[in-house]
């Protein structure tokens, strides 16, 4: 192994006295302070500052203007446009959960309905929100493109119960998506 | 008899006026600019939400005071924390030291002019709790106790860190307790007492020791302070130099941010205090705080005029007076609390500007550096104090002999350094 001998640097008289270094830094962090109170920090503007420091203040400013399009909130299920849920209770989103989030009850569908020929459909969907690490493999592993990650992030609750997001919730949050499966269609 | 008793009456109201309703509020406003001010610096917002909390009575809003309740919740938290005492812990000593560091700091308030006199009722009452006439003096023998505190609550704790801690405060505080006295005995050779309140007289009438911008024969502005000036201005050397020992030593006194060694929490998790929670803990910290706001009153006092305003303006305030109460003093505490909280805010600045020394550099720069300035400035300030009554050769022999001193003391200190190594790297 090489040693690389290194010297202290040199300071002159000014630099020595230490006093002139402490004014400096005091110019600078007052600097600072000044553009802060005038809300024209570096950076303020990309970050959308509450007008003090870069800081976007929560409740009154949010920042879902901002979010990135590829953003994972909340797993949500979905319909597609003819009202049908798009879930098959397939189980490969519970298999693949890495935390073991998801918990599905599958059942069959009545033969006189109208998507009998889909065959099944989940009875129970649960996503333990307080397990769910919003890691998105369910969207990715889902081959009916049922599941997917939305952009909610303010998923609150007061007690455990409350955490759980049931089926209801779920299409509650996911609404409706045109994708690419359109196997079950009238159509087809 | 009633006489007695009409003076106890008073002597207890100022103690629970400047006490408990002048320097302990000043603790918790400490803290929130403490925090906003630190936020502000590192383009934070800082705590701006407790307030009161209007929306809860159905109002539309909430009534923030831009946060300035913060605090006051702080305090109701820390009391209502569990208050733990360790298995391992040397009982009496662990519960003696919170107190013994608070107490000092409040002690010290009673010689602190916070005004001139006030006349109510046809009483004239100075607005000091004790105007004692070793002012100074009686601060440092009081505040330097604060560190038994500190070094009870290392050593009891019977732990590592906190003990480490203890045993750097007490190196700490016996190095810049020298430094302390030493740098303000310029200042008092210069005004000629010990008496707080007098000093304070003086400066509101000749200039204030940094800022000698007046003096009896009128301000800047007026020929007559021009042809007088001069052995102000020749004093303000020393007193400058006093000025940053005495401010720096203070800093090292109430372990604020470039010496806040004894708790330093990158090194000692949290110094002297890691054993500690709840309300003990509050005390520490309310300790420090009460130290800080000691200190900075102390600095205004000396170097920056007290509770005068400056510019002659402080006779009229003086003798303003409605009906036949002389309220004037109350106008000079504001002022002298305005210069309070501005230096406390310089003190909030230096601790978010200048990093932690390291411990060898903190002794260094006490013990060979501001001990021997401190000690060259008095007798500098000696010098010129007794210039006017010396012949023109025993000044220059003085100063001369002053140089040589100087010239050998930093030969000294360059010599004793030990030689720079080569790091490797």
């Amino acid at each position: 192994m090489s040693t690389i001998k290194l010297t202290r640097p040199k300071l002159d008289a000014g630099e020595k006295i230490y006093f002139g270094g402490i004014v400096k830094g005091f110019i600078l962090t007052m600097k600072h302070a000044v553009k802060s109170l005038r809300g024209k920090s570096y950076g303020a503007e990309g970050l959308a500052s509450s007008g003090l420091g870069v800081t976007m203040q929560f409740p009154e400013q949010r920042w879902d203007d901002h979010m990135p399009e590829y953003y994972r909130g909340a797993p949500t299920l979905v319909t597609d446009e003819q009202g049908r849920e798009r879930c098959v209770s397939c189980q490969l989103c519970e298999f693949i959960c890495p935390p073991k989030a998801i918990k599905i009850t599958p059942s069959e569908i009545p033969s006189d309905d109208k998507w009998a020929k889909v065959e099944k459909r989940p009875l129970e969907f649960d996503i333990d929100m307080i397990r769910c690490i919003y890691c998105g493999m369910c969207e990715e592993v889902c081959p009916e493109q049922a599941i997917y990650l939305r952009k909610d992030y303010l998923i609150t609750g007061t007690s455990r119960k409350d955490m759980v997001h049931d089926k209801k919730k779920l299409y509650e949050i996911g609404g409706t998506r045109v994708g690419l499966v359109n196997k079950w269609n009238e159509l087809k | 008899m009633q006489e007695i008793l009409l003076n106890l009456a008073i002597i207890i109201t100022k103690v629970v006026f400047f006490t408990f309703l002048v320097v302990l509020p000043l603790v918790p406003l400490s803290v929130y600019f403490e925090r906003r001010f630190s936020a502000i610096i590192q383009d934070r917002v800082g705590p701006n939400r407790v307030g009161i909390p209007l929306t809860l009575f159905g109002f539309k809003k909430d009534f923030h005071f831009f946060g300035l309740i913060q605090p006051i919740a702080d305090g109701l938290k820390l009391f209502l924390k569990e208050d733990f005492t360790p298995e391992h812990v040397r009982k009496a000593f662990y519960w003696l030291a919170p107190a013994l560091t608070v107490v000092p700091a409040l002690i010290t308030v009673c010689v602190v002019p916070f005004g001139p006199d006030v006349t109510l009722f046809g009483r004239t009452e100075k607005l000091v709790i004790a105007d004692l006439d070793v002012g100074p003096l009686f601060v440092f023998a009081i505040s330097s106790l604060t560190v038994y505190g500190i070094t009870l609550a290392g050593w009891s704790s019977n732990s590592k860190f906190p003990f480490i801690g203890g045993v750097r405060s007490t190196a700490q505080m016996i190095s810049y307790e020298i430094c302390l006295g030493l740098s303000i005995i310029p200042v008092l050779l210069y005004f000629g007492t010990l008496n707080l309140s007098n000093i304070v007289e003086y400066q509101a009438v000749n200039g204030w020791l940094i800022l000698p911008l007046w003096n009896e024969s009128g301000s800047v502005f007026s020929a007559g302070y021009w042809q007088t000036c001069g052995p102000q201005w020749l004093f303000w050397i020393p007193a400058f130099i006093a000025f940053v020992i005495f401010t720096v030593s203070i800093f090292a006194e109430t372990n604020r941010m470039p010496f806040d060694l004894p708790e330093c929490e990158t090194e000692l998790v949290g110094g002297y205090h890691t054993e500690y929670s709840s309300m003990k803990f509050a005390m520490f910290f309310m300790g420090e705080y009460a130290a800080m706001v000691i200190g900075s009153a102390l600095i205004v006092t000396l170097f920056l005029g007290g509770w005068s305003l400056g510019f002659g303006a402080d006779a009229a305030i003086a003798n303003f007076s409605i009906g036949a109460f002389k309220i004037g003093g109350f106008i000079h505490l504001g002022i002298f609390l305005g210069k309070l909280l501005l230096f406390i805010n310089f003190f909030i600045l230096v601790r978010w500007t200048v990093p932690r020394f390291r411990y060898d550099q903190l002794m260094k720069l006490g013990w060979v550096i501001f001990f021997e300035a401190a000690l060259i400035n008095v007798f500098l300030a000696a010098l010129i104090i007794a210039a006017p009554e010396l012949k023109a050769v025993i000044i220059v022999i003085g100063f001369v002999l002053l140089v040589a001193v100087t010239a050998a003391v930093i030969w000294v200190a360059k010599v004793s350094e030990p030689p720079t190594k080569i790091l490797r790297a």
